[in-house]
């Protein structure tokens, strides 16, 4: 069993990186780029083999630690 | 006054704060290695700069939950004096001690330069020895400096006078052009709203000696350590 977990910045959060990206995009040539956001990925291999379980853990992890609910919003997909 | 100062894997400003705080004001200050668990009898805590666990994650993400940051924790809901300065304000904004995050630099550039800081209220144990209308020059040398918190926290720490320092020009103008990271209302530093614990993304440290181009950080030790012995006067009356 396996988590994966995307890390992104919150729209209120000025993500420099995403424009710096954007523009370059831009200037290779790749036209409709509406915008870039950059964010994490992580992907937690699970021992256990109970989903409920996994994904109540883990949604406290991405609270507590693996992102900042200040800045960052998270996504958590368990898969088999 | 017994200073505490906090080593994580990676910080490397802890010798130079204890250079200032030893040797430049004459104070006892000592190491304490992350995994210790009591801070013994310390009057202050510093949290330096560094690289805590090589900003794995986040900057200042796993320091936090270092075995020494319950003391931390402790040591400040009674009413302690913590500093932390670059890093160690990452990592205190982390821990929830203070207010907001520190997120990549506007330009995305690390910026390793003299800034000037105007200090926002003296009305704090880490401020009241500034000279009114005195600005700071104390360098910068971060590439995760910009502060950022939601506007409901930006307006209470307007509210509560918690800013304490802000980027500005020579001349105390509160610019864009004097922002070196982006941070919102030009934020170098901040305080809790008990006023105990503050945290700056500048190095004051870098600062307390004129050979190295300014002496005005050490007017911030010397403000916390003015506070301490006023304290102490007053429990020992």
């Amino acid at each position: 069993m396996k988590a994966k977990i995307i890390i992104t910045p919150k729209k209120a959060v000025v993500d420099p990186q995403g424009k710096t990206v954007q523009n370059a995009l831009a200037q290779m040539g790749y036209t409709g780029v509406a915008a870039v956001h950059v964010g994490k990925y992580l992907e937690v291999e699970l021992t256990s083999g109970d989903k409920d379980l996994a994904r109540r853990q883990l949604d406290e992890a991405c609270h507590k630690f693996l992102s900042n609910p200040i800045i960052e919003d998270y996504k958590l997909e368990i898969v088999e | 006054m017994n200073f505490a100062v906090l080593q994580f894997p990676a910080s490397n400003c802890d010798q130079d704060a204890v250079h200032v705080l030893r040797d430049v004001l004459g104070h006892s200050a000592r190491y304490v290695w992350h995994k210790e668990t009591l801070l013994g009898d310390a009057d202050a805590v510093i949290v330096p700069g560094g690289f805590a666990y090589g900003d794995y994650l986040r900057t200042g993400a796993i320091a936090r939950f270092s075995p020494v940051m319950a003391a931390v924790q402790q040591f400040a809901s009674n009413g302690g004096l913590v500093l932390g300065i670059c890093n160690g304000f990452q990592i205190l904004c982390e821990a929830g001690l203070l207010p907001g995050a520190l997120i990549r630099n506007r330009s995305l550039q690390f910026r390793c330069e003299h800034v000037f800081l105007k200090t926002a209220t003296v009305d704090s144990p880490f401020t009241s020895k500034i000279p009114t209308g005195k600005l700071l020059k104390i360098p910068i040398a971060h590439g995760e400096g910009c502060y950022f918190a939601d506007e409901a926290t930006l307006a209470e720490l307007q509210a509560k006078n918690q800013i304490l320092w802000q980027y500005c020009n020579a001349k105390g103008e509160l610019t864009d052009d004097a922002n070196p990271n982006g941070s919102l209302l030009n934020i170098a530093g901040v305080s809790n709203e008990r006023r105990n614990v503050a945290g700056l993304m500048p190095h004051p440290e870098r600062a307390s000696e004129e050979i190295l181009g300014s002496a005005d950080g050490r007017l911030i030790f010397e403000s916390m350590i003015h506070a301490l012995q006023t304290r102490e006067a007053a429990e020992a009356a």
